[in-house]
């Protein structure tokens, strides 16, 4: 081989590995899920957060595995995400779609409702046919009455919201199949086992918080902890305050 | 040789020794200014600084080896520099130098000197060790010393200036710290708290993966594994702030598993720890009985539907036989 060739050669091969090593920084590690802004929907210093929970994600190549979906703010579809934007200084009205079973916590001082508006979540629990009127409630005894699914939390502000579940063995086994629970299949999603609803007031400054699920939900992973408790976008994501 | 005949010997030697006595006379005064400096002016900025017994025993540590090393220091890039302005080989010199000869009593100046630093920097390491608290910070589950440590006279009470230490169990979990005091009811908050002046024992553990523990400006740092529980003593010595950190890799949020503790004087903590108890004492009945590790598969209380749902209670059941690893 002619020296131009081999120089041609190594100098392709060079930024093959370099195009290699670009591919997977930005693809896999720099990729992020769609960031849902809501800081254009405040209205009286107040904004409507919608999520839901689901046992699977059958809209991704990780079919079996447990997330949150948040509901777009334009369209009313949910999102395979967890990463929103909100304004900073304003009421944060979360509304959580229960549709996944019950599972204890893993600490059981996560059942205490905390860095909410009055230090309580709203709970109404579907029985298969109505919902109970709801309940606030400030804390939940999960090993007693397999009472949550999943938490909602929020250490950087002191948030921790356990997301309710029906303490019954049907609603637990009566899951949906396909998610998000609304989005194709409204006979089989029926409807959330339970909606969770409260309030709390994101700070004057702006910045990121993180917020996850502190139940190690990871089923099929070494203690629960893998797979979507370490994934972003199904158990875990962040709070982006706008200032 | 061509050295030997262009640098007749009597005058190299001479040029030798008076290199050699400057070399010394100024090592000996830029050695004696640099101890200094470094014992008293940068000394007390050393970190993690001086918040509590730990942290300040470890500031002084790191001073000793500081003061020990700078004459080392000095002397090196003393004799860097004198070389490299005085022994410069002259332009159009092209001869060697003169041969090195083994000198035996500089040979065993260095050997007693080196050894002398070592071996007393060997017997100072183990004295601190053990002083001023146990060894240090982060001693294990059974800690060899005690030296100086209270006994932890009460489980269950705690009073201020009593022959009882006070205890708080850190339990790490993906991604935060919870904090459990067992003399007072055994609450577990998110809040770590501690007194000014008071001997403090952490139980570290963890309830999930290997944490570590690690309250930078109270010098104390101790792995939380599960199933174990690590002991590390301090004594507050200020009020204030301190920086608490996971310093072991987690998980995707091991970097935002911080937070931030508090040094309060003792009437402030009294009436926190008091409160909190009363405050959390709806959640503190669900936890688990206070014991030295936290495992999350000994479960107490579970209900029908969660024995339904396949939990077994005591021995294990809150993961699926069918994952691949369990404790």
């Amino acid at each position: 081989m002619s020296l131009p060739a081999r120089v041609a050669t190594l100098v392709i091969a060079f930024l093959a590995v370099v195009a290699g090593g670009a591919y997977v920084a930005l693809h896999y590690i720099g990729s992020q899920p769609p960031v849902e802004d809501f800081t254009s929907y405040a209205s009286n210093g107040q904004v409507n957060v919608t999520l839901m929970t689901a046992p699977q994600t059958t809209v991704t190549d990780k079919p079996d595995w447990v997330t949150y979906f948040i509901q777009n703010p334009a369209t009313k579809q949910f999102v395979h995400t967890t990463y929103f934007e909100v304004p900073a200084n304003t009421k944060i009205n979360v509304t959580i779609l229960g549709y996944d079973g019950c599972t204890p916590l893993r600490n059981p001082v996560w059942g205490r409702v905390t860095g909410t508006e009055g230090g309580v979540e709203n709970v109404s629990i579907f029985n298969g046919k109505t919902y109970s009127p709801s309940q606030p409630v400030s804390v939940f005894d999960s090993y007693a009455n397999c009472s949550v699914q999943h938490t909602f939390a929020i250490p950087g502000l002191g948030l921790n919201v356990p997301v309710a579940s029906p303490p019954t063995v049907a609603e637990n086994n009566a899951l949906c199949t396909t998610s998000p629970c609304v989005a194709s299949n409204s006979s089989e999603a029926l409807a959330p086992h339970s909606v969770v609803t409260f309030s709390f007031t994101t700070p004057k400054k702006g910045g990121t918080f993180r917020w996850q699920c502190f139940i190690p939900c990871g089923g099929g992973y070494l203690d629960g902890n893998g797979g979507p408790m370490g994934t972003p976008g199904y158990m875990m994501g962040q709070m982006e305050v706008q200032a | 040789m061509a050295a030997e005949t262009s640098h007749p010997a009597p005058a190299g030697e001479q040029g030798h020794r008076r290199d050699g006595l400057w070399l010394l006379v100024i090592w000996i005064v830029l050695s004696i200014i640099g101890c200094l400096l470094v014992a008293y002016v940068w000394g007390p900025h050393l970190p993690p600084g001086a918040m509590s017994t730990s942290a300040s025993s470890q500031q002084f540590d790191t001073r000793v080896l500081a003061v020990v090393a700078t004459p080392v220091i000095i002397g090196v890039l003393l004799y860097f520099g004198w070389a490299l302005a005085f022994w410069r080989q002259k332009p159009g010199d092209e001869t060697d130098a003169a041969p090195i000869h083994g000198n035996t009593r500089i040979q065993a100046l260095w050997i007693v000197v080196t050894s002398a630093i070592v071996l007393g920097l060997a017997v100072f390491g183990t004295y601190e060790l053990i002083n001023p608290a146990g060894s240090g910070s982060g001693q294990g589950p059974q800690p060899a010393f005690n030296h100086g440590v209270l006994a932890a006279a009460s489980d269950t009470s705690w009073a201020p200036n009593t022959n009882n230490i006070l205890q708080v169990q850190v339990i790490g979990q993906q991604w935060a710290w919870t904090f459990r005091y067992p003399q007072f009811g055994g609450f577990e908050t998110t809040d770590l708290v501690l007194p000014v002046g008071q001997q403090v024992r952490f139980n570290v553990t963890s309830l999930d993966v290997i944490h570590s523990f690690w309250a930078y400006q109270l010098g104390v740092k101790a792995d939380a594994n599960p199933g174990v529980n690590n002991v590390a003593y301090t004594t507050p010595y200020h009020t204030g702030t301190f920086v608490v950190r996971c310093d072991e890799l987690c998980g995707i949020w091991h970097g935002a598993m911080y937070d931030y503790g508090k040094v309060v004087s003792v009437p402030n903590f009294l009436t926190w720890a008091h409160s909190t108890e009363t405050q959390l004492a709806a959640v503190t009945k669900l936890l688990p009985p206070y014991a030295l590790t936290y495992d999350p598969t000994v479960l107490a209380n579970v209900g029908k539907v969660n024995q339904q749902l396949g939990l077994t209670s005591a021995g294990g059941g809150y993961y699926n036989p069918a994952d691949p690893e369990q404790p």
